[in-house]
């Protein structure tokens, strides 16, 4: 019988939308699903995690050095944890992409990256080579599963569960050898890259940091989140966090749409997800027309101000 | 201060990956090998670290058949020191790759290691992270910056939500992201320098590793393709048809 621990990813405040998308990972798996958060003072994340579906208890382990998610102090905390657990499962963000291989190792199991689809508790799909190829692993038999969620292949949990919330002490002490000192957020109020239904994505094209400008309007016009190529970033229009595609994030938006973007394999490979994707770019011979629903050979910057206009 | 770097032999970045028709793996017949992109700059850091004084040996790694000689070579030419390979014909996983780069790091003790954030084959972003479990030492993974001050490191790591700073005390393991820098070209007569650089095999069992706990790969598959869609002639026409697709 699969037991599912999946590890939540928060700020301290707000439990991240990664959480509930392990979650419906977790339910392809099996229907035991527990949720660890770790943390200090996080009561108010435990009881958010204790409204996902399906879940049957939310342990909180309060501690000082499980404050800032950095893994040498995580990870042993997770593994304890995880003696009662056949899986553990946490997200395909950076948080579970730095910790969960961390926990792997101390278990003594390779990790399954990226799971998109689960065939058997202990077989899944996973992509690789930028997502130009799909395998079938499976984990050894009898193995603990350690695995992270590719989490723009889930939709999110519903949240209409009552989890109880279970209170453990902490029995791992600081690593004293890593210690957090901050983050320096490139977001502002915009939605969340990697939750948002609508996403707009500038390129190289946009020409300058200013010019990004028009990006930020026509998303805030649309209630959408922002993107942008690894060459608007390189360049400096743009913060890194808002970086799509292999090396960035990977994302399935309802509407996504791209502006001056050549549709590099790498960039790609973090929309192909997307629902409806759409493509401006003055080049009729551009790759990324080969994939987009709805494409327009044009100047952005003719476009752009078009569309903001007639979006009233 | 002694400076190892994990290279790994993969598909270049600009091949078109193809999967083979039986579904039995991606077809590399005759394609263009490279070092991975992340570990040339990786590569390249240690080598602006040896040159700002701050270290006295680059020593490049990899795990692999006798054709991973040729991107240690590529190594030895950017200007590591010298190469060390361990030699095993599997394909090896994560877990048996960092127990081996365990293994070279309690022979050679090195102060810093310094790996890709991922290998782009099997895209697997373990490596690092788990040899840091292994080693029992600090890890700082996606790292875009890193200041050396004597026995620490301060390192900003790319994150979802902006850019993270964390101090690690040395030795530590650090994975690179892109934005680290930009690694330098090789030139031809470093080529030829190269070749009389020491390079090392050492077999994956005498280094006693023995591989196990590997995950089952039974089969490859193409991805779904999107279709290309239609063309709107300007942006009236792309909002009505969003529109009439319920997206606005
Ligand atoms: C290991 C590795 C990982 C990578 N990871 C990523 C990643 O995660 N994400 C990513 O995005 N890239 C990644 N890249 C880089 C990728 O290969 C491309 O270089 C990058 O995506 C190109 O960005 P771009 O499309 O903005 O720029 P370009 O390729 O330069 O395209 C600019 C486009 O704008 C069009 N254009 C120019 N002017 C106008 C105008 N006025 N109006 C309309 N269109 C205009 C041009 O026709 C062109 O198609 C990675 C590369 C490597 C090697
Ligand atoms: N066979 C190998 N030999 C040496 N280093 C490797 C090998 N495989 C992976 N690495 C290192 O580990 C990093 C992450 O790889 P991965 O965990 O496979 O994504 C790579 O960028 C390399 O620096």
């Amino acid at each position: 019988m699969s037991r599912i621990l999946i590890i939540a990813e928060h700020d301290g405040e707000t439990l991240n939308a990664s959480t509930a998308k392990c979650v419906s990972c977790a339910q392809a798996i099996g229907s035991d699903i527990d949720i660890a958060v770790l943390g200090d003072g996080i009561d108010e994340v435990a009881a958010q995690a204790a409204t996902l579906d399906s879940v049957s208890k939310v342990i909180a382990v309060n501690a000082a050095h499980l404050a800032a998610p950095l893994a040498a102090n995580w990870a042993p905390e997770a593994l304890s944890l995880a003696a009662d657990y056949s899986h553990v499962l946490g997200p395909s963000t950076t948080l579970g992409r730095d910790l969960m291989p961390r926990i792997a190792a101390l278990a003594g199991v390779n990790q399954v990256s990226d799971i998109m689809e689960v065939s058997g508790p202990t077989a899944f799909k996973r992509p690789i080579y930028a997502g130009n190829a799909i395998v079938d692993v499976e984990a050894a038999e009898g193995a603990k599963v350690i695995a992270t969620a590719r989490i723009a292949s889930w939709k999110a949990a519903g949240n209409s569960g009552g989890a109880t919330v279970e209170q453990r002490a902490a029995s791992s002490s600081a690593a004293g050898h890593t210690r957090y000192v901050g983050l320096e957020s490139g977001g502002g109020e915009r939605p969340d890259l990697q939750s948002a239904s609508r996403v707009v994505s500038g390129g190289r094209a946009m020409g300058s940091e200013e010019n990004f400008g028009l990006v930020y309007s026509l998303a805030d016009k649309l209630g959408a989140g922002v993107g942008a190529s690894r060459a608007a970033v390189d360049a400096g229009y743009c913060p890194n966090d808002m970086q799509v595609g292999q090396t960035g994030k990977i994302i399935a938006p309802d509407l996504y749409l791209a502006f001056g973007i050549s549709g590099a394999i790498q960039h790609v490979t973090g929309i192909k997800d997307a629902g409806t994707i759409v493509a401006v770019n003055k080049d009729s011979e551009a790759p990324i027309f080969e994939i987009s629903d709805i494409g327009l050979v044009g100047d952005l910057f003719k476009v752009m101000p078009e569309l903001e206009s007639l979006l009233g | 201060m002694k400076i190892l770097v994990g290279i790994k032999r993969v598909v270049d970045y600009n091949v078109r990956v193809r999967v083979r028709p039986d579904g039995s793996g991606v077809d590399t017949d005759g394609v263009k090998m490279s070092v991975n992109p992340f570990d040339e700059i990786a590569l390249e850091e240690a080598l602006r670290i040896k040159e700002a004084g701050n270290a006295e040996e680059v020593i490049v790694v990899t795990a692999g058949g006798d054709e991973c000689q040729q991107q240690l070579r590529t190594g030895l030419a950017m200007g590591a020191d010298r190469a060390i390979q361990i030699q095993t014909s599997e394909s090896l996983q994560p877990l048996s790759i960092a127990r081996a780069l365990l293994k070279v790091i309690e022979r050679e003790d090195p102060g810093l290691v310094l790996l890709g954030k991922q290998a782009i084959d099997g895209d697997n972003s373990q490596t690092g992270q788990m040899l840091a479990a292994l080693w029992d030492r600090p890890q700082a993974t996606f790292a875009s910056k890193m200041v050396l001050n004597g026995n620490t490191a301060t390192v900003t790591r790319e994150v979802d939500a902006g850019l993270e700073t964390i101090e690690v005390d040395l030795p530590a393991v650090v994975t690179v992201d892109l934005r680290m820098n930009e690694p330098r070209f090789v030139k031809l007569p470093d080529i030829m320098k190269a070749k009389r650089k020491p390079l090392d095999v050492i077999p994956l069992a005498d280094l006693g590793v023995t591989v196990e706990g590997d995950l089952k790969v039974h089969h490859f598959a193409p991805p779904p393709q999107r279709q290309k869609g239609i063309m709107v002639e300007d942006a009236a026409q792309l909002v009505q048809e969003l529109k009439s697709r319920g997206l606005i």
